[in-house]
Protein backbone atom coordinates (compact mmCIF):
# COMPACT_ATOMS: atom_id res chain seq x y z
CA UNK A 1 0.00 0.00 0.00
CA UNK A 2 1.42 3.52 -1.22
CA UNK A 3 2.77 5.86 2.13
CA UNK A 4 0.90 8.67 -0.05
CA UNK A 5 -1.86 10.97 1.09
CA UNK A 6 -3.85 11.69 -2.15
CA UNK A 7 -5.68 15.17 -2.17
CA UNK A 8 -8.10 14.19 -4.71
CA UNK A 9 -8.82 10.55 -6.40
CA UNK A 10 -10.01 9.93 -9.93
CA UNK A 11 -11.30 7.05 -10.82
CA UNK A 12 -10.58 6.00 -14.92
CA UNK A 13 -11.64 2.16 -14.12
CA UNK A 14 -12.82 0.46 -17.09
CA UNK A 15 -11.83 3.20 -19.14
CA UNK A 16 -9.46 2.59 -22.20
CA UNK A 17 -6.77 4.57 -24.10
CA UNK A 18 -6.15 7.38 -24.31
CA UNK A 19 -8.97 8.28 -21.50
CA UNK A 20 -7.12 7.48 -18.25
CA UNK A 21 -4.53 10.16 -19.29
CA UNK A 22 -7.13 12.65 -20.71
CA UNK A 23 -8.93 12.69 -18.10
CA UNK A 24 -5.93 12.86 -15.25
CA UNK A 25 -4.65 15.74 -17.65
CA UNK A 26 -8.02 17.73 -16.47
CA UNK A 27 -8.00 16.37 -12.84
CA UNK A 28 -4.55 17.52 -12.44
CA UNK A 29 -5.43 20.83 -13.99
CA UNK A 30 -8.09 21.42 -11.15
CA UNK A 31 -5.35 20.89 -8.50
CA UNK A 32 -3.33 23.33 -6.46
CA UNK A 33 0.54 23.13 -5.82
CA UNK A 34 2.05 20.38 -3.69
CA UNK A 35 -1.36 18.58 -4.11
CA UNK A 36 -1.50 14.83 -4.78
CA UNK A 37 -3.77 12.76 -6.97
CA UNK A 38 -4.50 8.84 -6.41
CA UNK A 39 -5.63 7.98 -10.07
CA UNK A 40 -7.19 4.32 -9.70
CA UNK A 41 -7.04 2.67 -13.51
CA UNK A 42 -8.09 -1.43 -14.78
CA UNK A 43 -6.14 -0.39 -18.16
CA UNK A 44 -3.07 -2.51 -17.97
CA UNK A 45 -1.84 -0.07 -20.50
CA UNK A 46 -2.02 3.07 -17.72
CA UNK A 47 1.31 2.05 -16.11
CA UNK A 48 3.40 2.86 -19.27
CA UNK A 49 0.77 5.26 -20.39
CA UNK A 50 0.61 7.67 -17.18
CA UNK A 51 4.50 7.08 -16.66
CA UNK A 52 5.29 8.77 -19.74
CA UNK A 53 2.60 11.40 -19.51
CA UNK A 54 3.86 12.59 -16.20
CA UNK A 55 7.87 12.27 -17.55
CA UNK A 56 7.24 14.73 -20.31
CA UNK A 57 5.05 16.76 -18.97
CA UNK A 58 5.78 19.91 -17.36
CA UNK A 59 4.65 20.43 -13.62
CA UNK A 60 3.96 16.69 -12.68
CA UNK A 61 5.76 14.17 -10.99
CA UNK A 62 5.03 10.56 -10.75
CA UNK A 63 5.21 9.44 -6.79
CA UNK A 64 4.69 6.38 -7.47
CA UNK A 65 2.75 3.61 -8.78
CA UNK A 66 1.34 0.24 -8.05
CA UNK A 67 -0.61 -3.17 -8.75
CA UNK A 68 -3.22 -4.03 -6.50
CA UNK A 69 -6.56 -6.18 -6.44
CA UNK A 70 -9.77 -4.75 -5.36
CA UNK A 71 -13.15 -7.14 -6.10
CA UNK A 72 -11.08 -9.63 -7.24
CA UNK A 73 -9.87 -7.37 -10.75
CA UNK A 74 -6.36 -6.22 -11.24
CA UNK A 75 -6.26 -2.18 -10.59
CA UNK A 76 -3.32 0.46 -10.90
CA UNK A 77 -2.79 2.95 -8.69
CA UNK A 78 -1.05 5.63 -9.91
CA UNK A 79 -0.21 8.68 -7.60
CA UNK A 80 0.64 12.15 -9.11
CA UNK A 81 2.20 15.00 -7.58
CA UNK A 82 1.74 18.34 -9.13
CA UNK A 83 4.32 21.03 -8.40
CA UNK B 1 30.57 36.94 -46.10
CA UNK B 2 33.18 38.91 -47.84
CA UNK B 3 36.83 37.28 -48.15
CA UNK B 4 37.93 39.86 -46.24
CA UNK B 5 37.27 38.17 -43.38
CA UNK B 6 39.86 35.59 -44.25
CA UNK B 7 42.58 37.69 -44.77
CA UNK B 8 45.43 37.94 -42.68
CA UNK B 9 44.37 40.56 -39.69
CA UNK B 10 46.28 44.01 -40.18
CA UNK B 11 46.96 46.28 -36.98
CA UNK B 12 45.91 49.28 -39.01
CA UNK B 13 43.21 51.52 -37.68
CA UNK B 14 40.75 51.00 -40.87
CA UNK B 15 41.30 47.19 -40.52
CA UNK B 16 39.69 47.56 -36.78
CA UNK B 17 37.17 49.26 -38.05
CA UNK B 18 36.36 46.79 -40.28
CA UNK B 19 36.50 43.90 -37.63
CA UNK B 20 34.02 46.11 -35.69
CA UNK B 21 31.63 46.32 -38.63
CA UNK B 22 32.12 42.26 -39.10
CA UNK B 23 31.55 41.76 -34.91
CA UNK B 24 28.11 43.76 -35.00
CA UNK B 25 27.13 42.67 -38.11
CA UNK B 26 27.44 38.40 -37.19
CA UNK B 27 25.86 39.62 -33.49
CA UNK B 28 22.77 41.07 -35.21
CA UNK B 29 22.65 37.55 -37.15
CA UNK B 30 22.79 35.76 -34.08
CA UNK B 31 20.96 37.53 -32.38
CA UNK B 32 17.85 37.08 -35.43
CA UNK B 33 18.86 33.29 -35.09
CA UNK B 34 18.09 33.51 -31.90
CA UNK B 35 14.74 35.15 -32.43
CA UNK B 36 13.76 32.81 -35.16
CA UNK B 37 14.80 29.71 -32.79
CA UNK B 38 13.31 30.59 -29.73
CA UNK B 39 10.12 29.07 -28.78
CA UNK B 40 8.39 28.09 -25.51
CA UNK B 41 9.57 24.79 -25.17
CA UNK B 42 5.91 23.86 -26.17
CA UNK B 43 5.73 20.64 -29.02
CA UNK B 44 3.16 21.03 -31.63
CA UNK B 45 1.28 18.32 -33.89
CA UNK B 46 -0.39 18.43 -37.01
CA UNK B 47 -2.70 15.29 -38.28
CA UNK B 48 -4.19 15.21 -41.76
CA UNK B 49 -7.06 12.85 -41.50
CA UNK B 50 -8.36 11.37 -45.15
CA UNK B 51 -10.52 8.12 -43.79
CA UNK B 52 -13.77 8.40 -43.03
CA UNK B 53 -14.27 4.29 -41.72
CA UNK B 54 -14.67 3.59 -38.20
CA UNK B 55 -11.37 1.75 -37.58
CA UNK B 56 -9.59 5.28 -39.38
CA UNK B 57 -11.49 7.60 -37.25
CA UNK B 58 -9.80 6.16 -34.17
CA UNK B 59 -5.83 6.90 -34.46
CA UNK B 60 -6.09 10.63 -35.00
CA UNK B 61 -8.85 11.68 -32.38
CA UNK B 62 -6.32 9.01 -29.71
CA UNK B 63 -3.25 10.88 -30.78
CA UNK B 64 -4.98 14.42 -30.93
CA UNK B 65 -6.18 13.83 -27.52
CA UNK B 66 -3.35 12.27 -25.62
CA UNK B 67 -1.15 15.23 -27.61
CA UNK B 68 -3.27 17.70 -25.84
CA UNK B 69 -3.00 16.10 -22.49
CA UNK B 70 1.01 16.62 -23.16
CA UNK B 71 -0.02 20.30 -23.50
CA UNK B 72 0.87 20.20 -27.20
CA UNK B 73 -0.46 22.49 -29.69
CA UNK B 74 -2.64 20.35 -32.07
CA UNK B 75 -3.95 20.39 -35.36
CA UNK B 76 -6.52 17.76 -37.51
CA UNK B 77 -6.96 18.96 -40.47
CA UNK B 78 -9.86 16.74 -41.69
CA UNK B 79 -10.51 16.23 -45.34
CA UNK B 80 -12.06 13.45 -48.47
CA UNK B 81 -13.66 11.38 -46.21
CA UNK B 82 -11.81 12.27 -43.23
CA UNK B 83 -14.79 14.86 -43.47
CA UNK B 84 -17.07 12.04 -42.13
CA UNK B 85 -15.39 12.23 -38.39
CA UNK B 86 -16.60 15.51 -37.60
CA UNK B 87 -19.74 15.03 -38.85
CA UNK B 88 -21.82 15.56 -36.22
CA UNK B 89 -24.54 12.76 -37.79
CA UNK B 90 -22.26 11.06 -40.21
CA UNK B 91 -19.69 10.00 -36.91
CA UNK B 92 -22.39 8.04 -35.24
CA UNK B 93 -22.71 6.11 -38.14
CA UNK B 94 -19.38 5.01 -39.64
CA UNK B 95 -19.09 2.14 -41.25
CA UNK B 96 -16.18 -0.88 -40.95
CA UNK B 97 -15.23 -2.64 -44.44
CA UNK B 98 -15.72 -6.25 -44.11
CA UNK B 99 -14.00 -6.45 -47.92
CA UNK B 100 -10.45 -6.14 -48.64
CA UNK B 101 -9.60 -6.90 -44.61
CA UNK B 102 -7.31 -9.97 -44.15
CA UNK B 103 -8.13 -9.69 -40.46
CA UNK B 104 -11.51 -10.15 -40.82
CA UNK B 105 -12.58 -13.82 -39.91
CA UNK B 106 -13.82 -14.52 -43.59
CA UNK B 107 -13.33 -14.97 -46.82
CA UNK B 108 -13.57 -11.85 -49.75
CA UNK B 109 -16.42 -13.54 -51.36
CA UNK B 110 -18.26 -13.60 -48.35
CA UNK B 111 -17.44 -10.11 -46.84
CA UNK B 112 -18.69 -8.26 -50.36
CA UNK B 113 -22.48 -9.96 -49.57
CA UNK B 114 -24.57 -6.56 -49.11
CA UNK B 115 -25.37 -6.91 -45.26
CA UNK B 116 -21.35 -7.74 -44.54
CA UNK B 117 -20.51 -4.39 -43.71
CA UNK B 118 -23.57 -3.68 -41.14
CA UNK B 119 -22.79 -7.27 -40.01
CA UNK B 120 -18.83 -6.22 -39.01
CA UNK B 121 -19.70 -2.65 -37.83
CA UNK B 122 -21.86 -3.88 -35.07
CA UNK B 123 -19.30 -6.43 -33.79
CA UNK B 124 -16.63 -3.79 -33.63
CA UNK B 125 -19.06 -1.47 -32.16
CA UNK B 126 -19.65 -4.25 -29.49
CA UNK B 127 -15.84 -4.93 -28.51
CA UNK B 128 -15.75 -0.86 -28.68
CA UNK B 129 -18.55 -0.75 -25.77
CA UNK B 130 -17.03 -3.78 -23.83
CA UNK B 131 -13.56 -3.28 -23.85
CA UNK B 132 -14.42 0.61 -22.73
CA UNK B 133 -12.90 2.10 -25.69
CA UNK B 134 -14.41 5.81 -26.11
CA UNK B 135 -16.90 6.29 -28.65
CA UNK B 136 -15.99 8.52 -31.84
CA UNK B 137 -18.61 10.96 -30.71
CA UNK B 138 -16.46 11.49 -26.89
CA UNK B 139 -13.15 11.55 -28.34
CA UNK B 140 -14.39 14.41 -30.61
CA UNK B 141 -15.55 16.40 -27.40
CA UNK B 142 -12.93 15.41 -25.02
CA UNK B 143 -10.53 16.83 -27.91
CA UNK B 144 -12.58 20.00 -28.52
CA UNK B 145 -12.61 20.68 -24.77
CA UNK B 146 -8.47 20.31 -24.45
CA UNK B 147 -7.61 22.52 -26.96
CA UNK B 148 -7.46 20.56 -30.09
CA UNK B 149 -8.49 22.15 -33.30
CA UNK B 150 -10.05 19.70 -35.08
CA UNK B 151 -10.38 21.64 -39.13
CA UNK B 152 -12.28 20.95 -42.09
CA UNK B 153 -11.48 21.31 -45.45
CA UNK B 154 -13.79 23.85 -47.24
CA UNK B 155 -13.18 22.60 -50.77
CA UNK B 156 -14.33 18.99 -49.30
CA UNK B 157 -17.05 20.34 -47.60
CA UNK B 158 -18.13 21.88 -50.49
CA UNK B 159 -17.36 18.92 -53.12
CA UNK B 160 -19.03 16.74 -50.78
CA UNK B 161 -22.29 18.62 -50.62
CA UNK B 162 -22.21 19.32 -46.74
CA UNK B 163 -23.23 22.52 -44.75
CA UNK B 164 -21.11 24.12 -42.24
CA UNK B 165 -24.01 23.63 -39.93
CA UNK B 166 -23.87 19.84 -40.21
CA UNK B 167 -20.35 19.71 -38.17
CA UNK B 168 -19.72 19.66 -34.53
CA UNK B 169 -19.58 23.08 -32.21
CA UNK B 170 -15.90 24.33 -32.22
CA UNK B 171 -14.76 22.95 -35.30
CA UNK B 172 -13.16 25.01 -37.50
CA UNK B 173 -13.93 25.82 -41.21
CA UNK B 174 -13.24 27.60 -43.90
CA UNK B 175 -9.34 26.51 -43.70
CA UNK B 176 -7.48 25.22 -46.68
CA UNK B 177 -4.56 23.30 -47.72
CA UNK B 178 -2.45 26.49 -47.47
CA UNK B 179 -3.33 26.72 -43.60
CA UNK B 180 -1.99 23.00 -42.68
CA UNK B 181 0.51 23.23 -44.25
CA UNK B 182 1.49 26.73 -42.40
CA UNK B 183 0.90 24.58 -39.10
CA UNK B 184 2.66 21.20 -40.54
CA UNK B 185 6.23 23.81 -41.02
CA UNK B 186 6.11 24.70 -37.65
CA UNK B 187 4.85 21.68 -36.34
CA UNK B 188 7.24 18.91 -34.23
CA UNK B 189 4.70 15.57 -35.45
CA UNK B 190 3.31 15.20 -38.99
CA UNK B 191 0.77 12.63 -39.50
CA UNK B 192 -1.18 11.81 -42.80
CA UNK B 193 -3.43 9.59 -41.66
Amino acid sequence: MSTYEPTETLDVKGLSCPMPVVKTRGAVDDLESGEILRVVATDSGSMSDLKGWADATDGVSMLEQEEAEEDGDAVFRHFIQKE
Amino acid sequence: MSSDADAPVDAGAASVEDLRAQVQALQEDVSDLREATDDDGQKSMTIIATKGTLDMAYPPLILASTAAAFGWDVVVFHTFWGLDILHEEKSKNLKLSAVGNPSMPMPNAVAALPFMDSVATSMMEKKIQENGTATVEELIETSLDMGVDLQACQMTIELMGYDEAEFYDGVTTGVGAATALQHMADADVQLMI
